[in-house]
């Protein structure tokens, strides 16, 4: 008996040490990958990163030098518009699912899509806002840009408001019924406001995740050589001038497009530990 | 009890109104039944308390005097709950003027996520249109009321969630007593508290049912004895016994209701 059940253990632990080999295995994979990918970019990255990118436009081809300050602009306008257009929707939308329609038919058809929609590709959101906004209309712009960018966002932000009010207890919507108050002042005024930071994170999280996308502003807001604010033209972005100058045959673009994907990831890279910072606040009360 | 100690209860029994009838009250969690045919009166500016063991239906029994059980679909009440003579599980009834008059304060304590001033000034603001003095005096009113004034006086901009668990709960019995109800219901009120804060909130009772009618659900007997005028001691759903505390505690009718409470069942 005894024996036996030291044998057990002696397996149960054998499993246990391969189980901890492989995860850990599975962990530095993806790590190193992740090392590697940075390193790569800021080794071509930081040497191009200077100042002039930030007060000089896209160079035209064969000309010397250049930056990246149309395409900044250009991505804070676009990226800005999605994310003004996104947000009410995303959180009213994340509301609607968690107080009122819960799990009604409705609630669970627009969860649905929205699953869809947030593993669609990128680019199938890209070539449908070009048959509507840009080929009809046509021509590329900005705005449609917005749009692509928007329809990305959208249930990224709708998903975590609704996750984050799920995470708010019961008890505490009870006790603020039981004072009288309606539900939409329930709402706004306790649930909501209990899961702020978790809807803020959400948030940020969307606003990185669409300040890298490609491929839905390849065929809306294209591309811009000049300095542009106008948002029913095409517009210069950081991701589709990355793209462009990147498999050029010109030196300076080449490290203008290292110097932009650098400036992208950080940027990210910032958000998305802003986005944690929110939530520990949240998490540690 | 003596004669005259009878003649006095009578008497006492004659002359205090009831808050709250029910009458035959059946109520269901979808299918099941949580509720057998309840009838039972809760004494204006009394104190009544449901005991029992878990499960047996005192909280739901609270759960249906504000009505709570409506946010829920599937959670349904038959019967009559008489409010001053007016049947609040009428489908016409207004949820919210009817919470107004009739609060709640939970088990866990719940601040909202807000300052402790705002925690007050939520329940008033729905109901009342005050200038900010004004408002400043109830929530002092209130706070005082929650012997908690002195303790959060220099802080009432700080977030309701920095307080202790016994400061929380005591909040959360002021935020009640701010909107100036008829009924106050707790529902375990100091089953997550520590015994000081429990005495506390226990004394709270006693002053606060000068002003409000009180029904607290509770698991310790004790406490029912010390804090009730009335006791409805409850099992499986079913009124056993409903009477003044006194003669449930020290005679009761029903042998369920002494086994339970001498502790030899529950």
């Amino acid at each position: 008996m005894q024996s036996n059940s030291s044998a057990l253990y002696a397996s149960r632990k054998r499993a246990n040490q391969i189980g901890l080999f492989l995860s850990m295995l599975a962990m530095v994979l993806g790590l190193a990958a992740l090392l590697w990918i940075l390193i790569v970019l800021f080794g071509n990255g930081l040497a191009a990163l200077d100042w002039s990118i930030f007060v000089n436009d896209t160079p035209a081809p064969g000309s010397e030098g250049g930056g990246l300050r149309n395409a900044m602009v250009g991505s804070l306008m676009i990226v800005g518009l999605a994310v003004l257009v996104s947000t009410p929707v995303g959180i009213l939308a994340g509301i609607y699912l968690t107080e009122y329609g819960d799990s009604s038919k409705t609630a669970e058809f627009t969860r649905f899509i929205t699953d869809i929609m947030l593993s669609a590709p990128s680019i199938v959101l890209g070539l449908f806002v070009y048959a509507i906004a840009v080929a009809t209309i046509g021509n590329f712009s900005g705005y449609a840009g917005s749009l692509a960018l928007a329809l990305i966002a959208v249930p990224v932000v709708m998903r975590t408001t609704e996750n984050m009010m799920r995470l708010v207890p019961g008890s505490l919507r009870e006790a603020a019924f039981a004072l009288g108050a309606p539900r939409w002042k329930v709402t706004t005024m306790v649930t909501l406001r209990a899961a702020r930071s978790g809807v803020i994170t959400g948030l940020l999280l969307a606003v990185a995740r669409i300040s890298g996308e490609t491929a839905p502003l390849l065929f809306t807001a294209l591309n811009n050589q000049f300095f542009s604010t106008d948002m029913s033209s095409p517009m210069a972005n950081l991701p589709v001038v990355i793209f462009q100058f990147a498999m050029s045959p010109y030196e300076n673009w080449i490290r203008l497009a290292w110097a932009g994907a650098l400036v992208i990831t950080l940027t990210v890279l910032l958000l998305n530990i802003l986005a944690r910072v929110f939530f520990r606040d949240k998490t540690t009360g | 009890m003596n004669e005259t100690a009878v003649a006095l209860a009578a008497a006492e029994a004659a002359n205090t109104r009831n808050a709250l009838e029910v009458r035959n009250l059946n109520f269901f969690y979808g299918k099941f039944q949580g509720l057998k045919n309840v009838s039972m009166d809760v004494a204006e500016h009394k104190v009544t308390a449901f005991i029992g063991p878990s499960g047996c239906g005192k909280s739901t029994l609270l759960r249906t005097l504000n009505r709570m059980y409506s946010l829920y679909p599937g959670q349904r009440a038959e019967g009559e709950i008489l409010f001053y003579g007016q049947n609040i599980l009428d489908p016409k009834q207004d949820l919210n003027l009817l919470r107004a008059r009739i609060g709640m304060v939970f088990q866990k304590p719940t601040p909202f996520p807000m300052t402790i001033y705002d925690n007050i000034a939520f329940g008033v603001k729905l109901y009342e249109n005050l200038n900010k003095s004004d408002m400043d005096d109830r929530v002092e009113w209130a706070l005082s009321k929650a012997a908690l004034w002195n303790e959060v006086k220099d802080k009432l901009g700080q977030n309701g969630m920095s307080l202790s668990g016994g400061q929380q709960q005591r909040l959360c019995i002021a935020r009640s007593v701010a909107v100036k109800p008829s009924v106050l219901l707790l529902d375990e009120p100091t089953s997550a508290l520590d015994p000081i804060s429990t005495g506390k909130v226990e004394e709270l009772v006693h002053e606060l049912k000068k002003d409000y009618t009180i029904a607290i659900v509770t698991h310790n007997m004790q406490q029912a004895a010390r804090c009730s005028d009335y006791t409805a001691y409850m099992y499986l759903g079913e009124l056993v016994e409903f009477g003044q505390t006194q003669q449930i505690f020290f005679k009761p009718q029903r042998t369920e209701t002494e086994d339970y409470i001498t502790g030899r069942f529950g």
